[in-house]
């Protein structure tokens, strides 16, 4: 199963820093993400796009987590040589992750 | 329990001007804000300056205006907007001007100013974060530093009466706390509420970003009429307890899921999002959909603002040179690497070293890299070269070498485009809070 059956995401972007929240569309499947959605496979999802490190910060009672990658964006939107700057694309990517 | 209506008219500083108005005609608002002000928009509008002392703020601020003026003041709605920019005083007079044309004499405007802090950055010769450099070590040239200030002008401008409050670098948030302050007196350091409000704030920034823009997946998360997207309303209560929903009849939608997007936008650590009026903790925050298109928020918190403030420091950095060719059908994606192959060859050959250069194959691996992508060769690919570089000359070799492609590359290469843009770069700093004047200047005629 893909991660995109049973959560959405949102990229969001500040200087070179990139974030995407996980969120489970039902509550129930919350844990089952926050099981298999770690920050070292995040981190991994992004090998050679992110440079810095992968935070992962847990809020459960909207049932999301929130992904911080440093060192994300090509130096930041101002500069990246990137097609998409911000990083907007990014949450596709992500929920595109294999879930069991 | 006394209740206010605050409209979102925009989310940046190009967005849609008709949501807006339907929100003045038909939004029943006690205020409109218009959030206009990324990061390095204030970059640009200080090169504007430069150029001409009259301009610096926001190019389509008349032509909101223009679209808002009348039907706010006919329906009693005060504006507070960061479309000041980098000249907050001109936006102000260019708006006393579209007033007076419309024939309202009375309509008052309040400036909010302070933000602009480069000559203090260098006499306190601050470190930038990025570059850890201190401002007299570096050797850039500086177009802008301004200090996202918070609510204390905006109150302030609001109670002088003021029918439209505008300001620069103002931190995004503010501009929603600063009506609920001034109508429900609440202390600036009753952290609980500018905690609340800064997360009501937080949600409505980036208007039709809750309202189901940048939230539709076909056939997982449908989004009815985004082309006529409506933007958001928080009901907002003297708690600070809030309804988020949108004119009836609009485009879009208003869900759970929408305001749990959102409220995890641009946001790092959940619990400490830092303004410069508290630190915010939306980690505890809960969402009920109340009924269609109203959600309710509640569960912000915050503790003490910290003692400094957020500079954005923006300099001019060289250039980015973009050059793009398509090619189709049959061994497409062989023939477009083909291409970007050749233009690093021709760099070579010419002697050109660009600080940085990517070569991309939209369709193929120009968004994540190679390794997302699947193995089938896609109908058509787009060759992509981007450079940064020193001089606006290099930089303009770049297209001009891929449009070469047309008669010295592969075979059936079409639809070539070419572009320059000069590099504003961010750094940022922090600044001691006691180092900024907030001045409220209400222009009279």
């Amino acid at each position: 199963m893909k991660l995109h059956e049973i959560a959405h995401s949102r990229t969001g972007d500040k200087g070179n820093i990139s974030n995407i929240s996980v969120i489970a569309y039902d509550m129930e499947n919350y844990h089952q993400i926050k099981q298999s959605v770690t920050a070292e496979r995040v981190k991994h999802c992004f090998s050679g796009i992110v440079e810095g490190d992968v935070v992962r910060y847990e809020l459960p009672s909207i049932g999301a987590l929130n992904f911080v990658m440093y060192q994300a964006l090509g130096g930041g939107v101002t500069r990246s040589l990137a097609l998409d700057i911000h990083g907007k694309s990014l949450s596709s990517a992500l929920l595109d992750l294999d879930i069991e | 329990m006394k209740k206010i209506r605050i409209g979102s008219g925009a989310g940046y500083a190009g967005d849609r001007i008709e949501p807006a108005v339907e929100l003045a005609q038909k939004g029943g608002l006690d205020y409109l804000v218009f959030e206009c002000l990324a990061e390095r928009t204030i970059a640009i509008g200080q090169k504007q300056k430069r150029q001409n002392s009259e301009k610096g703020y926001n190019e389509l601020l008349e032509k909101r205006m223009r679209a808002v003026l009348m039907n706010c003041y006919q329906n009693d709605i005060r504006i507070l907007t960061n479309m000041g920019a980098a000249n907050p005083l001109s936006a102000g007079r260019a708006v006393q001007r579209i007033a007076k044309e419309f024939g309202l004499h009375s309509f008052k405007v309040a400036v909010v100013t302070g933000d602009d802090v480069l000559s203090k950055l260098q006499a306190l010769d601050l470190t930038l974060d990025e570059a850890r450099l201190p401002i007299s070590k570096f050797d850039k040239d500086i177009v802008s530093s301004n200090a996202y200030i918070g609510v204390e002008g905006l109150v302030k401008a609001l109670e002088s009466g003021a029918n439209m409050v505008i300001a620069g670098r103002v931190a995004d948030p503010s501009l929603f706390l600063a009506p609920m302050i001034h109508e429900f007196g609440w202390s600036l350091d009753d952290w609980t509420k500018m905690g609340r409000g800064t997360c009501i704030g937080h949600l409505l920034e980036c208007a039709g970003q809750i309202t189901g823009g940048y939230f539709s997946d076909p056939g997982v998360k449908d989004v009815a009429n985004l082309a006529r997207l409506g933007f958001p309303i928080a009901e907002v209560d003297e708690e600070g307890n809030a309804i988020i929903t949108k004119v009836e009849g609009s485009g879009g939608t208003v869900r759970e899921a929408t305001c749990k997007e959102q409220l995890l936008y641009e946001i790092h650590r959940p619990d400490q999002y830092i303004t410069p009026d508290v630190v915010a903790d939306f980690s505890q925050v809960t969402f009920q959909q109340m009924d269609i298109d109203r959600v309710a928020v509640k569960g912000a918190m915050g503790t003490a603002r910290t003692d400094s403030l957020k500079v954005s420091v923006g300099y001019t950095d060289g250039f980015i040179g973009e050059g793009e060719i398509s090619y189709a059908g049959v061994n497409s994606a062989v023939r477009g690497q083909l291409a970007l192959d050749i233009v690093k060859e021709r760099f070579a050959i010419c002697g050109f070293k660009p600080l940085e250069a990517r070569y991309d194959l939209i369709g193929v691996n120009a968004l994540h890299g190679a390794k997302h992508s699947t193995e089938n060769n896609p109908y058509e690919v787009r060759a992509r070269v981007a450079v940064r570089c020193t001089t606006r000359e290099e930089a303009l070799t770049v297209g001009d070498e891929v449009e070469t492609l047309y008669t010295n590359g592969p075979a059936g290469g079409g639809g070539v485009m070419k572009s320059v843009k000069e590099v504003l770069a961010m750094d940022s700093t922090l600044i001691p809070r006691d180092q900024i004047q907030v001045v409220v200047t209400v222009l009279e005629d």
